[in-house]
C-alpha cells in the first residue's frame, strides 16, 4: 500500500536521508526505530508530504506523493498522522478538534461529524471529555485526542511520529493500548517510537534507521532475534539496559 | 505627470532644506539623549519597590502614552513662555516637551532591558559587597543597555519622525522647511515626494542597521 | 506666572459646541482608520507568513515603505499629492467633489500607515503559533486557506489582542495629525478656541482630558475583549 523508492533528501547540503527503500502492505504494522537524528521522523514526514524529498518516489495506494499533480490535501485526508507534541488546536475543544476536517474537508454535515467524534471519543476511552480544552487534558488524554482526530478521517493509513516520547511514563500505555487496539482492528500503521515493547507485540516488521540509511528491514522475530548489523545491535543494547 | 517632475527646484532649495535637516538631527540627538537619561530613571522608580516612587513612575508613563504627542507640542510651546515669563525659542520648548514625553517610552524599554537580566547578576553583584546604586551602574545597567540597543535604536528613529511634527509650531526643521519651499514655488508634488524620500532612506538605513545589530547580539 | 484663569469659557457658546464636534470628528476618523487598518493589516501581515515569494516581499516592501515616513509627510503627500498622480479624472474627482476631501484623506493615511503596524502584529502572532500546528492541519488534509483560516488566524488574532489595542490607541492620538490638513477635531477646536479667547490652558486641559478619558475607556473595554478571547490554559500572558 506504502510503496518508498529509492527516496534521497537534503538540508542544503546535509542528506538526511540516504537511497531509503521499502514496502508497506495492508494491514501491515511497521515500527520505525533508530538514534535520534537518524532521518526516521523525515521519513514518515515524507510519505504524507509534510517533507518534500529531492530524489525518489513514494506512493500511497498508487498515488505518487511527490508528483506536483497530486492533490495533496486530498491524499492526506486519507492518511491519519500523529504527532510528538499532539499538535491539538489550542483554541478548539476535543469535539470541535474532531469535527474541524470532518466537516471542512470531508464536508461532512455538522450533525454527522458530531456523532461520529462522540464514537471515536468513547473508543479512546474519553467519551464524557469531549467539552474540554486541550489544556485542560493530560498529555496522555490530549494524545488519544489527536488519534481520535486523525481516525474520524477513516484514513486508510496512520503514520505515528513518536506518539510517546512528550509523555510522562504513567500515561505512555493509554496511549499505547489505543494503538495496539487499532492495529488489531487492521489497520495500516508506520510508527516512529523507541518504545521496544511495543514493537515486540505489536510490529509485523520494524526498520532501523542510522544516519538517513535503512540499515536493517526485517521481521519483528528477526529483528529482535539476531538483528544482523553491529549498528542495530548496538543500539538494541542501549535502548532495552533500562 | 512625473515627466514634469522638477529636479531643480530641489536642487536650488538644497542648501536651505540641508539646514532644516541639521535642525531635525540636533533635535533628534539631544531628545534621545535626555529622555533615554529620564527614561532610565524612570525605569529605576517603577523597579524600585518603593510605593511612592513606583506610582509617579507608573504616572508618568501611562499619562504620557495616552496623549498625542502633537498635544505635547501644543502644550510646552504654550506653557513653557509662561511659566519662565519671557519669551522662549520654539526649539528649547519642544526640546521640554519631547524629553518628557519620550522618556515614557524609553523607560518602558529600559524596564523591561533591567527585568531581563536575571537576579542572579544582581545577587552576585550584592555579594560582592555592592551597594544598590553600585550594583545597578555596573553590572545590570550596563548589560541592560546592551540588549536593548536595538529596541532603543528603534525608538530613537521613531522620535526622527517625530521631531517632523515641529512643523506645526513653525519650528524650521526639515520638515518645515519642504513645506516652505513648497508653498513659495508652488512645487507641492516635488517637495512632498522628496521629503518622504529623504526620511525613507534615513529611516531605512537605520533600520537595517538594527537588524544587523540584532543579529550580532544573538550571535 | 500672570494668568487669567476662566474655566467657565469651556462650557460657553460656541466652545462646548466645538469641543463636542470636534471628538466627534476624533472618533470618527480613528473608527474608518481602523477598520482600514485592521482588515489590510491583516492581509499583509498574512502576507508576510505564506510560502510564496511574491507575497512575502509585497508585504515586506508594504511594512518598510509606511513605516520608514514620518506620519505627517504621508498626511500631506494623501492630501497634496495623490490627486496629482492618479488619472486625471480621478485627480479631477478627488479635489474637487469628493466628500469630505481633508477627512478622507486623513481616513485613507491613518488607516493604510496603521495597517502596517497591524502587519507587524498580525505577522509576529501567527509566527509565535508553534509550527506543528500548521504540519498537524495539512496533515488533515486541509488547504492552505484552510489552515489559515481556521488555525493560524484565530489563534493569532488572541494571542495579539493586547498590542493590537494599543495599535488602536495609536490610531486615534495620531489622528490628532488630521489637524494639518484641516480636519476639524479635538485639537484642531483646542488650539482654535485658545486662537480666539487666549484661555489656552483651559482649552489644552480640556483637550488633555478627552484624550485621557477615551483611552482609559478602550483599556477597558479591550481588557474584557482580551478576557472573553483569551483560550483557556493557552499563553496568553499579561505583563508582568
Amino acid at each position: 500500500m506504502i510503496e518508498i523508492e529509492h527516496v534521497n533528501k537534503w538540508f542544503g547540503s546535509f542528506q538526511v536521508l540516504k537511497d531509503n527503500s521499502s514496502s508497506i502492505s495492508k494491514g501491515e504494522v511497521v515500527v520505525i526505530c533508530g538514534p535520534s537524528g537518524s532521518g526516521k521522523s523525515t521519513l514518515i514526514k515524507c510519505v504524507n508530504g509534510l517533507e518534500p524529498f529531492q530524489e525518489g518516489r513514494i506512493t500511497v495506494d498508487g498515488v505518487s506523493v511527490g508528483d506536483s499533480a497530486t492533490n495533496l490535501p486530498k491524499l492526506r485526508s486519507q492518511i491519519g498522522m500523529v504527532f510528538q507534541n499532539f499538535e491539538l488546536f489550542p483554541h478548539m475543544t476535543a469535539m470541535q478538534n474532531i469535527c474541524l476536517a470532518q466537516t471542512k474537508v470531508l464536508g461532512r454535515s455538522q450533525d454527522e461529524a458530531t456523532e461520529r467524534t462522540q464514537k471515536l471519543l468513547d473508543r479512546v476511552g474519553l467519551g464524557d471529555l469531549g467539552y474540554k480544552y486541550p489544556s485542560e487534558l493530560s498529555g496522555g488524554q490530549q494524545q488519544r485526542v489527536a488519534i481520535a482526530r486523525a481516525l474520524a478521517m477513516d484514513p486508510i493509513a496512520m503514520l505515528f511520529d513518536e506518539p510517546t516520547s512528550a509523555l510522562d511514563p504513567e500515561m505512555i500505555n493509554e496511549v499505547l493500548d489505543v494503538m495496539q487496539e487499532l492495529a488489531r482492528s487492521g489497520m495500516t500503521m508506520m510508527v516512529v517510537t523507541h518504545e521496544m515493547g511495543f514493537a515486540r507485540r505489536v510490529a509485523d516488521r520494524v526498520i532501523f534507521m542510522d544516519e538517513g540509511e535503512i540499515v536493517e528491514d526485517a521481521t519483528k522475530e528477526d529483528f529482535f532475534g539476531k538483528p544482523r548489523s553491529d549498528r542495530a545491535q548496538l543500539f538494541l543494547s542501549k535502548i532495552l539496559e533500562h | 505627470m512625473l515627466l514634469d517632475f522638477d529636479f531643480g527646484v530641489i536642487i536650488r532649495s538644497l542648501p536651505y532644506l540641508g539646514q532644516g535637516m541639521m535642525l531635525s538631527l540636533s533635535l533628534t540627538l539631544l531628545a534621545a539623549a535626555g529622555s533615554i537619561v529620564l527614561g532610565t530613571i524612570l525605569a529605576l522608580m517603577r523597579l524600585s519597590g518603593i510605593g511612592p516612587l513606583m506610582w509617579i513612575g507608573a504616572t508618568w508613563v501611562n499619562f504620557f502614552r495616552s496623549l498625542p504627542l502633537l498635544l505635547v507640542i501644543f502644550w510646552f510651546y504654550f506653557l513653557v513662555p509662561l511659566v519662565v515669563q519671557r519669551q522662549v525659542d520654539a526649539f528649547q520648548s519642544a526640546l521640554i516637551g519631547f524629553i518628557l514625553f519620550e522618556a515614557a517610552y524609553y523607560c518602558e524599554i529600559m524596564r523591561s532591558g533591567i527585568l531581563s537580566i536575571s537576579r542572579g547578576q544582581a545577587s552576585a553583584g550584592y555579594a560582592l559587597g555592592l551597594r544598590y546604586s553600585q550594583c545597578m551602574r555596573f553590572i545590570v545597567l550596563p548589560q541592560a543597555f546592551r540588549n536593548m540597543m536595538p529596541v532603543l535604536l528603534t525608538q530613537t528613529i521613531i522620535l526622527f519622525q517625530d521631531t517632523s511634527l515641529v512643523f506645526v509650531v513653525g519650528l524650521a526643521d526639515f520638515m518645515t522647511s519642504a513645506v516652505t519651499v513648497a508653498q513659495r514655488d508652488s512645487r507641492l508634488v516635488e517637495l512632498y515626494v522628496f521629503a518622504a524620500f529623504v526620511y525613507f532612506v534615513i529611516c531605512y538605513s537605520g533600520s537595517l542597521y538594527v537588524k544587523y545589530l540584532q543579529k550580532k547580539i544573538h550571535r | 506666572m500672570k494668568y487669567n484663569w476662566n474655566w467657565g469659557i469651556l462650557f460657553e457658546d460656541p466652545y462646548f459646541g466645538w469641543l463636542i464636534s470636534g471628538i466627534q470628528w476624533t472618533l470618527m476618523v480613528s473608527a474608518i482608520a481602523w477598520i482600514i487598518a485592521f482588515s489590510l493589516g491583516s492581509i499583509v501581515g498574512v502576507a508576510r507568513t505564506v510560502d510564496s515569494r511574491w507575497a512575502r516581499g509585497l508585504g515586506t516592501a508594504y511594512v518598510e515603505g509606511f513605516r520608514n515616513v514620518p506620519l505627517l509627510v504621508q498626511m500631506f503627500l494623501w492630501f497634496y499629492v495623490v490627486p496629482e498622480l492618479v488619472p486625471e479624472d480621478l485627480g479631477r474627482w478627488m479635489k474637487r467633489d469628493m466628500p469630505f476631501p481633508e477627512a478622507t484623506s486623513a481616513i485613507l493615511c491613518l488607516g493604510t500607515y496603521t495597517a502596517s503596524r497591524v502587519a507587524e502584529q498580525v505577522r509576529a502572532g501567527i509566527e509565535s503559533i508553534p509550527r506543528g500546528q500548521k504540519a498537524a492541519g495539512y496533515a488533515m488534509g486541509l488547504t492552505t486557506f484552510q489552515v489559515y483560516r481556521h488555525l493560524l488566524v484565530p489563534v493569532g488574532y488572541r494571542i495579539i489582542v493586547p498590542p493590537l489595542t494599543s495599535e488602536f490607541l495609536t490610531i486615534f492620538k495620531n489622528s490628532s495629525l488630521a489637524l494639518t490638513i484641516g480636519v476639524a477635531e479635538v485639537l484642531f477646536q483646542a488650539r482654535q478656541i485658545e486662537n480666539y479667547t487666549f484661555q489656552g490652558f483651559e482649552a489644552f486641559t480640556a483637550a488633555t482630558l478627552i484624550y485621557l478619558v477615551v483611552t482609559m475607556i478602550v483599556v477597558l473595554i479591550m481588557g474584557y475583549v482580551e478576557q472573553r478571547a483569551r483560550i483557556p490554559g493557552y499563553g496568553v500572558q499579561r505583563e508582568p
